[in-house]
């Protein structure tokens, strides 16, 4: 892992700043913007591995304001901004007032009175983030907004398959699931796309409606004949709550149609790489052995991410200290 | 006592009587007069209406005032100003107010006040079901002796056919015209907006085309067997367009409004998660749009409504998800409806006028929609060159909830007159 250097990347062209003062998706970013960031990201990674010491953040001040818990990632943005010397205020559904009903409106502006710099926003309504973007003179990170975007994750997941492959451009991913319900998906369609890859989404009708065709990917509703194609299988999660909703049949027909187990592994590439956003349900999107196995690069996909909020951070502390020093 | 006024040197479109010249226009004791029949010293006041469209008031059969139950949000007297400062001079209120129009003393509340309150006429509607939960009729026979214009459950719409097939048999008996929100409730549910290419961008929650069309073909087939009057209201798709098309073709009594928001937008206009785009039905495709104009060019559509629906700022300053749909319109109608079907030439301005004025009035059995001498002077002047910006402090209405704040548009009310009364001067 972190083989790879920005030098070794046929895609590093990124020449330009980043100029945003928020990271709310992949879809508004242009390729060289996402490239920029991957870039950070390897250098980050460099340095640290390094020993070098690189607190861009210090005197920041990050809120983790997270009204949908999600503890993977919370603790990753934590431990992304501890790293740069950033102070890191945890706000999370039981302790913020949201509760009691205040509004999301007060809440970011009662954060942004005390001092917050960054925004790192979970939510469970789509749009949450540009809601507070539009509202704060803080700068916003999307940290997952309902069905939406989850734009580090994207860029994580970009990453870990150019760390792997050495490229993007090119490369054959397959995403497997709940494609409708999916802010992963979604940033991972925008990002793979922008970047070159060919994308092929895989999943029930329900869970993947046609119009899924606009965003320049092929659409299957059957996992077995993509197996032998896909260089890199994402796999997203399945949520129970979507066969109560008459989503799908049953769990069961779920898995026979859509389930990655040793059989189907058997049909991919030897070298085919196998991804998940976790947490995964083992028995369900993939099976335990497979999750395990040689081919799974869900660890990878782990340590990418701390890499890509670190370059995340840095970047929009750069342009937010020149905005708030007028340097 | 009303006064004596000679509208002079406008341009008088009466759709009425497919009357278009320029010339003088008289009103003396509320009426529309010909002076010839007045005494040579009457005094008249004179109104320059030179360069300005002198016209029947406009009447929008879709509107939410809100009272009783919601004074927060709009009242009859701030609901009525902003009719008048929109051109209207009659409005149809909806009934789905607190508690709902579902009985007869209801009725008679709210047009006690609207008469002592209001500065332009408010017609009541009555519920179909009892309390509007599409579970029982509602007393429709007492609603009509108690002075409905029309039937409606607006807001929702009754699930249950067989319910819907006895409300028309009734309504049909009673000659009241049913006034239906399509919306068939377990394909829209959980909906914020249209499902299409944007929702699946946003992750939205989509509401399908399907959800209007199937409650179209359902209404169409009941409104042809029982010989009730359909009005369907707010249309959103081209499929229903379709529908309704055919079925005029077949000779059912069905008519069809749309709102200037769903000729002026669509779901793109959500991109940033604006709720001031969020609607019942909600904004269509491009697609659709398109076929709405359509439909209102070739008479599929008979009208244009506004579906004023005004709501408190912190209702809508909330995520998407949690903010209630609806849009205030009777301030902006006029000026959206011109520019996109006026400016592009779509239609010319008598046309525009007919389905702002005088097809409202013939379908519902309404006063208005004429400038014939001896009816009430309820008229509009229009500056069809005044270009302006929707500026939403400005607004009469409570509701500042629009899409179309800082739009620079063309075309607006300068004088609106009720019964010879002048209601609204820019
Ligand atoms: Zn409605």
């Amino acid at each position: 892992m972190g083989s790879e250097g920005p030098k070794g990347n046929p895609e590093h062209r990124a020449e330009g700043k980043w100029t945003r003062r928020h990271l709310l998706g992949l879809r508004e970013l242009d390729r060289e913007e996402i490239l920029l960031l991957l870039d950070a990201a390897d250098a980050m990674t460099s340095r640290w591995e390094g020993g070098r010491e690189s607190p861009s953040l210090r005197g920041l001040t990050v809120v983790n304001l997270f009204i949908e818990p999600s503890t993977r990632t919370r603790v990753s943005f934590e431990l992304a901004a501890k790293r740069l010397g950033a102070h890191v205020l945890e706000i999370d559904q039981e302790s913020s007032s949201i509760r009691k009903g205040e509004s999301l409106k007060d809440t970011a502006r009662n954060l942004e009175a005390m001092g917050a710099d960054f925004l790192v926003l979970r939510h469970s309504a789509a749009g949450a983030a540009h809601f507070l973007a539009d509202r704060v003179r803080s700068s916003v990170i999307n940290a997952g907004d309902g069905a939406h975007e989850h734009p580090t994750q994207g860029l994580l997941d970009l990453l870990t398959i150019r760390r792997r492959l050495g490229k993007i451009e090119g490369v054959r991913v397959a995403i497997v699931g709940d494609i409708l319900h999916s802010r992963v998906a979604r940033s991972d369609i925008w990002g793979l796309r922008k970047l070159g890859a060919e994308v092929t989404l895989v999943g029930p009708r329900t869970l993947l409606p046609e119009v899924f065709g606009r965003f320049g990917v092929r659409l299957s509703s059957e996992l077995d004949p993509v197996l032998p194609w896909a260089q890199v299988i994402i796999l997203l999660r399945i949520q129970h709550e979507r066969q109560r909703e008459g989503m799908f049949p049953s769990l069961g027909e779920y898995v026979s149609l859509y389930g990655l187990g040793n059989a189907r592994l058997g049909r991919c590439p030897p070298e085919v790489l196998l991804m998940h956003p976790g947490p995964v349900e083992r028995g369900i999107e993939m099976e335990s052995e497979v999750a395990d196995g040689p081919s799974s690069v869900i660890l990878d996909q782990v340590a990418s991410g701390v890499a890509v909020r670190m370059a995340v951070f840095s970047e929009l502390a750069r342009l937010h200290r020149r905005d708030r020093e007028g340097v | 006592m009303s006064g004596f006024y000679r509208l002079s040197g406008g341009r008088i479109l009466d759709p009425s009587r497919g009357r278009d010249e320029v010339g003088d226009l008289f009103v003396a004791g509320g009426r529309i007069v010909d002076p010839a029949s007045l005494p040579v010293e009457t005094r008249w006041e004179s109104i320059d209406a030179s360069g300005r469209i002198v016209a029947p008031g406009l009447i929008d059969i879709h509107v939410h005032l809100r009272e009783p139950g919601e004074p927060q949000k709009e009242t009859f007297a701030s609901g009525t100003r902003a009719a008048a400062a929109g051109g209207f001079t009659a409005v149809v209120a909806m009934p789905n107010t607190r508690p709902p129009a579902d009985q007869p003393n209801t009725i008679g509340w709210i047009r006690e006040r609207a008469r002592e309150q209001g500065v332009v006429r408010v017609y009541p509607t009555g519920c179909l079901s009892e309390g509007r939960t599409g579970e029982k009729l509602a007393p429709l026979g007492s609603l009509r002796a108690a002075g409905v214009v029309a039937l409606t459950d607006d807001g929702s719409c009754i699930q249950d056919a067989g319910l819907m097939r006895r409300v028309m048999e009734y309504a049909a008996m009673l000659d009241l015209p049913v006034l239906e929100h399509c919306e068939e409730s377990s394909v829209s549910a959980g909906g914020v907006m249209h499902e299409g290419y944007w929702s699946a961008v946003l992750g939205l929650r989509g509401w399908p085309s399907l959800a209007e069309e199937l409650i179209v073909s359902r209404d169409l087939l009941l409104a042809e067997r029982t010989g009730a009057r359909l009005h369907c209201q707010h249309l959103s798709s081209a499929g229903s367009v379709r529908l309704i098309r055919e079925a005029k073709r077949r000779g059912v009594a069905v008519s069809a409004e749309v709102t200037p928001h769903h000729l002026a937008l669509t779901d793109g206009d959500l991109a940033r998660y604006d709720t001031h785009c969020k609607m019942n039905p909600p904004l269509g495709s491009e697609a659709d749009r398109e076929a709405l104009l359509e439909g209102i060019i070739d008479g599929a559509i008979d009208l244009i409504a506004s579906d004023h629906a005004p709501h408190c700022s912190f209702e809508k300053e909330v995520e998407f998800d949690r903010a209630p749909f609806g849009i205030v319109g009777l301030e902006t109608t006029l000026a959206v409806a011109a520019e996109t079907l006026v400016k592009p030439k779509l239609l010319d301005w008598p046309g525009l006028i007919a389905r702002l004025s005088t097809i409202p009035a013939r379908l519902l059995g309404l006063p208005g929609g004429t400038l014939s001498t001896g009816a009430a002077a309820d008229l509009v002047v229009i500056d069809p060159d005044l270009r302006w910006t929707v500026n939403p402090q400005a607004f009469q209405s409570r509701g500042r909830n629009t899409p179309f704040s800082g739009w620079e548009v063309q075309g607006r009310a300068m004088l609106t007159m009720v019964e010879g009364k002048i209601v609204w001067r820019l």
